[in-house]
């Protein structure tokens, strides 16, 4: 339970994160993909403030046996690249530049009551089934549900 | 450069990283939104509690934002729905078939100095980049 709880908490703040820094603005996210326009740089230090800190967390995991509510770090691995990893960031990438809303602050703006949000964020439900069958169809359904038990994933 | 906001965005920036850094340090997890999601779209044992809560948690923040922060959602710009379709289904497919989105490689990932998260993150804001020039360069009348 103090798991469910330390979940909870983290993603209140990781939604006053996102709100905070604009990322719950796609005229903020479009701003800063707009390289060719009037650049905003903003999000780059949304990313710089978010890696600053991760990236000690990230170390001091390393000097710990097991995280402090559970019994052991669940963290990818891998380190090929393939075709998969870079179509897939391609396509998210489109998306994401052609709405201007990534997966977590859709999510979070979903309480904004807006519709269009509620629109995005139902087309993206739609997206995830729409892997989950394809991935089903090839792989007989074992291997991708069998994969998302192991830290083998990215995210 | 106008708009730009640094220190709000780099207030917001601490407030994801030490976010992401609970759910290491004491969940041993990695807070990639769009895993969190899927895992709650299709579930799986063991994954489908703390990803709720998680969620839960961002819904209970989106409210907050709402009545203390209302200007979070001056969205700014907000595309047809029909665009906005496509953009969904391209998010929700794209960051499964790429294991990860802004946070789980971008954020995540890159901290952890993945070679597979930098390379995902340099591809997801060059396509961003890409259709943003398309949509607001090439072709802006037609929207």
């Amino acid at each position: 339970m103090k798991t469910a709880l330390t979940s909870f908490i983290s993603g209140i703040v990781f939604a006053l994160g996102l709100g905070i820094s604009g990322m719950t603005r796609p005229i903020k996210v479009i701003g800063f993909l707009d390289f060719f326009g009037s650049w905003d740089a903003s999000l780059a230090f949304v990313m710089l403030g978010a890696i600053g800190v991760y990236f000690i967390a990230s170390r001091l995991s390393r000097t710990m046996r097991s995280p402090i509510l559970a019994s052991g770090f669940s963290i990818p691995k891998r380190t090929d690249l393939d075709a998969r990893l870079i179509a897939g960031a391609a396509l998210f990438g489109a998306g994401w530049g052609l709405s201007g809303f990534c997966p977590g602050p859709a999510v979070t703006a979903l309480a904004s009551g807006a519709t269009p949000v509620t629109a995005f964020v139902a087309a993206m439900a739609a997206g995830i089934y729409l892997h989950g069958w394809t991935a089903t169809s090839k792989t007989s359904g074992s291997r991708e549900r069998a994969g998302a038990l192991q830290p083998t994933t990215d995210a | 450069m106008h708009n730009f906001t640094p220190i709000p965005s780099l207030a917001g920036g601490i407030l994801i990283g030490l976010s992401a850094s609970a759910i290491l340090l004491m969940n041993g997890k990695v807070a990639g939104i769009s895993g969190i999601v899927d895992g709650i779209l299709r579930p799986v044992k063991g994954e489908t509690l703390w990803k709720s809560c998680f969620v839960a948690g961002l819904l209970a923040g989106g409210v907050l934002l709402k009545i203390f922060l209302p200007n979070a959602y001056d969205f700014g710009v907000v595309r047809p729905y029909s665009m906005l379709v496509v953009a969904g289904l391209l998010v929700g497919f794209g960051t499964r078939l790429g294991n990860g989105c802004t946070s789980g490689h971008g954020v995540c990932g890159i901290s952890r100095l993945s070679p597979r998260s930098m390379v995902a993150t340099a591809t997801f804001i060059a396509t961003g980049a890409i259709v943003v020039y398309l949509v607001n360069h090439v072709m802006p009348g037609s929207l």
